[in-house]
């Protein structure tokens, strides 16, 4: 594949590390095999390659056009869309009975991976709305089940997530929007949302908003919100398409990157309210939420870690090819420039790239096999567990490949000098558009006190026993391999500093206050996700040392997953150790510091 | 009318092609395999036939090692009806193929063979029409449209002058060129269907063919580096070396 993703390294991944294969044990993914998924990733190679790479200049060139309350947006955006739904791809991950194709969430985010790193701000459109269709399963009725949810899935209709407001972004216990019960039992809703992606366009036949909003004379804060579907187009009584219904398009944002996601300015009810049906209950709409934000999180984190991917082997790809310059001990001038890989530091910024790329990528895939193993665990023991590591674990796979892709885009855009600067090379657009990763499905700094404020400390530090579990449990399998054994010791002390230093902030929280303890929560999550990410590298140095002992060829390749986990313990790990210093003292000089004195 | 679709396990077009250290042969070692593009073609061409009414079963039929069923399936997932694996670790040359495939046919009487014009790994552009002879059927060779009227096939050639258009009697033998159509991609739902359709094994003893090399390799190189060129200071060095070293003169 051009430059997109390894699909040797998504198999490496898939099969060798995290053992897909073993899922089709299970009785939820018995119809599966191996070599149904080689062909499903084939198709998602092929699509990538051939429909949603080469317009992923064109869509960012392009970007959307506000039109008399329409978007317009270039028609390439809608033929990829198209190819992806007719190749079957947005029903899936979804059970059989609902008209999915009932394949491991692992599978699908190999396909996302592919997919995200080909073009990942088209098939942004597939994320959101499998994401809204996944919300009405776990909390609708039947009704709305087959309404709403089943033209999702046949990819016929697009979803939307419709959170913050102007006034209320991370701040969403400060939402404005109305839900006003009419006699019918549907709702009436009023107000205005913000940053909504995918909010109005002709891509589909219909767009399903899953709108936050709170009925009037209800609880304040978070138990006063309630989840609503809002489609554009009011289903008629055959279920297609009919009267509109009061949701107008007020206006675009105009981003950064991430263009071809159209994000809009939605208004609900100018004309006298928009109908809406409530999901589940009235007040139980943000924990509906977020049972659907754990996957989009993940998925947000995928992304990151995809568009550092296909960076970085486009930065690859140059350094091959680029010749500038001659060895340092040559001193001849006559001779012919080499190619810039040869020299050291550009071989360290590729490192790192494929140290951040290759670890994200690896991250959120063992998340994904966690919510297979969680979804087919047959005691209540191993689910309990693997939720708590899911708990503790998506702050993680949501920002550090969100914090690092990013840092890894940069490095592209360095190993290309001043070409990357331009907008001929698509690495400075690659770096755009992973830059909105941090900020949206939850700010870094929301990921941060999600973390240090709720999981770390929850059920008594049981998930970080869950946790320590697994980390030990590498650590014995790497015992006995030579290549990996030295490796082990310096993460297990790594992850024993950290469980320290994390007893000594809740130690002294209770004196200090909360404040205090969580002022540097987006620190802690820094040093905790290079510990996690150290973790998951041992992991594939684990798989990457046995495959060499058993001598099965394509050394090139172990040998590189060994040397990226080297450079991840020798130049990255030790970063975490000021951090965690700086941690155990609660210190306070961000949180002190006056306003006045800015 | 029955369409029989032989198809090809080679390396991926998009794979570096490495010579092995012993110059025996290029090295296929964790190497990605597909389906051979003109063959893609094939599938696809045979399909939209099926589509269109005009064929009624679509059999995909390969002879190679027992991973050549992943092609198979790729070709069943297209939309081939059944497929056939004649399995075997030999390396098959053109006339062996040709051969095989001759028996299959005489077997399963299709009306038509459709198959790419080439295999992208030897290039050989031979197999077609070997099987169009040992059955002595008409051929149409690098197809770039087919239509049937009535009983007759017609099939446009790209040729060197521009394209030529033969009205064939079938049973015929058609070989794909690129321009043909576009392949589509296997789909979700037909990769999930096509793991029921039927794929019977085969060995090439089953069909009384002995597919024992008749080349023999004496050694595979890769193509000699390109070297860098010189300046000349006249035009008269020019002519020198023309007439002198390079002798075009």
């Amino acid at each position: 594949m051009p430059n997109i993703i390894s699909r040797r390294d998504l198999d490496f991944l898939l099969y060798e590390m995290l053992d897909a294969e073993s899922l089709t044990q299970k009785p939820l993914y018995a119809e599966h095999s191996r070599e149904v998924f080689d062909q499903i990733m084939e198709t998602a190679e092929k699509l990538g390659e051939n429909v949603f790479q080469p317009i992923a200049a064109l869509t960012d060139r392009e970007e959307p056009v506000f039109n008399n309350g329409r978007t317009i947006l270039p028609e390439e955006t809608k033929e990829a869309l198209d190819a992806y739904v007719e190749a079957g791809f947005p029903a899936m991950s979804f059970p059989e009975d609902l008209g999915g194709l009932q394949l491991p969430y692992l599978i699908s985010q190999g396909v996302g991976a592919t997919m995200g790193a080909a073009n990942g701000n088209v098939s942004g459109y597939m994320m959101l709305t499998g994401a809204a269709a996944r919300l009405i399963i776990a909390h609708g009725s039947d009704e709305q089940i087959a309404r709403f949810a089943t033209p999702m899935i046949e990819g016929r209709w697009f979803g939307t997530m419709c959170l913050s407001e102007p006034q209320a972004g991370s701040s969403l216990a400060d939402i404005r929007t109305k839900a006003e019960r009419r006699e019918d039992g549907t709702y009436k809703i009023t107000g205005n949302k913000m940053w909504i992606s995918g909010g109005e366009h002709d891509l589909s036949e219909n767009i399903v908003h899953m709108v936050l909003a709170k009925v009037p004379g209800g609880p304040a804060g978070v138990k006063g919100i309630s989840l609503y579907i809002v489609p554009k187009f009011i289903p008629d009584a055959d279920g297609n398409p009919g009267e509109r219904n009061d949701v107008v398009l007020a206006g675009l944002n105009h981003k950064m990157g991430n263009r071809a996601t159209v994000n809009t300015v939605l208004n609900f009810g100018d004309k006298g309210g928009a109908t809406g049906w409530l999901v589940g209950e009235e007040g139980m709409g943000l924990a509906a939420m977020f049972h659907m934000m754990n996957e989009a999180r993940i998925a947000v984190g995928l992304g990151a870690a995809s568009t550092a991917y296909t960076g970085y082997l486009h930065a690859l790809a140059y350094a091959k090819d680029r010749k500038q310059g001659r060895a340092l001990d040559d001193k001849n001038p006559e001779n012919p420039m080499v190619p810039i890989i040869e020299h050291a530091d550009v071989k360290r910024m590729l490192l790192q790239q494929k140290a951040y790329a290759e670890g994200a990528v690896a991250l959120c895939l063992t998340g994904a096999r966690m919510i297979d193993d969680e979804k087919t665990a047959e005691d209540e023991a191993e689910k309990a567990h693997l939720n708590l590591l899911l708990e503790l674990l998506t702050p993680v796979m949501k920002s550090w490949p969100s914090e690092f892709g990013p840092r890894a885009n940069d490095q592209a855009i360095q190993v290309h000098g001043g070409y990357g600067y331009t907008r001929d090379y698509p690495v400075e657009r690659l770096y755009r558009d992973n830059r909105l990763n941090p900020i949206h499905e939850g700010t870094k700094g929301i990921q941060g006190l999600d973390l240090l404020g709720r999981k770390v400390v929850m059920k008594e530090g049981a998930a970080m026993k869950a946790l320590d579990a697994e980390i030990r449990k590498t650590l014995d399998e790497a015992s006995g391999l030579e290549a990996v054994a030295a490796h082990a010791d310096t993460l297990k002390a790594y992850w024993e500093k950290l469980a320290a230093t994390t007893m000594q902030m809740a130690g002294q929280a209770a004196k200090a206050g909360p404040k205090a303890y969580l002022a540097n929560a987006t620190i802690y999550l820094d040093a905790f996700g290079h510990v996690v990410v150290a973790w998951i590298w041992l992991r594939q140095a684990i798989v990457a040392a046995r495959a060499m002992e058993a001598g099965t060829g394509e050394q090139n390749f172990y040998r590189g997953k060994l040397q990226a986990c080297r450079y991840f313990f020798a130049y990255e790990l030790p970063s975490v150790t000021p951090m965690l210093e700086l941690l155990a003292t609660l210190d306070t000089t961000c949180m002190e510091m006056d306003e006045a004195w800015f | 009318m029955k369409v029989l679709v032989p198809v090809k396990r080679v390396i991926d077009y998009n794979v570096k092609v490495r010579v092995k250290p012993d110059q025996s042969d290029v090295d296929l070692a964790n190497v990605k395999m597909s389906m051979n593009p003109f063959d893609e073609i094939a599938v696809e061409e045979a399909v939209r036939l099926k589509e269109a009414g005009t064929a009624e079963e679509v059999i995909a039929v390969t002879i190679g090692p027992e991973k050549a069923q992943d092609q198979l399936r790729q070709a069943l997932a297209m939309g081939a009806d059944r497929a056939i694996l004649i399995e075997t670790t030999e390396t098959v040359e053109p006339l062996s193929v040709a051969k095989l495939l001759a028996k299959v046919c005489e077997e399963e009487s299709p009306q038509l063979v459709v198959m790419g014009k080439q295999a992208i790994d030897d290039d050989c552009n031979q197999t077609g029409q070997m099987l169009a002879a040992l059955m002595g059927w008409p051929q149409g060779t690098f197809a770039s449209a087919v239509t049937k009227e009535g009983d007759k096939l017609h099939v446009t050639r790209e040729i060197d002058g521009g394209l030529q258009t033969v009205a064939l009697n079938l049973p015929a033998v058609v070989t794909t060129d690129l321009r043909l159509n576009e392949p589509r991609y296997a789909s979700l739902p037909n990769i999930m269907k096509a793991k029921k359709k039927p794929l019977d094994k085969k060995s090439p003893s089953d069909y009384g063919v002995e597919i024992t090399a008749r080349l023999k390799t004496l050694k595979v190189t890769e193509p000699p580096k390109r070297e860098a060129g010189i300046k000349v200071g006249s035009v008269a060095d020019l002519v020198e070396k023309l007439k002198n070293e390079a002798g075009v003169l």
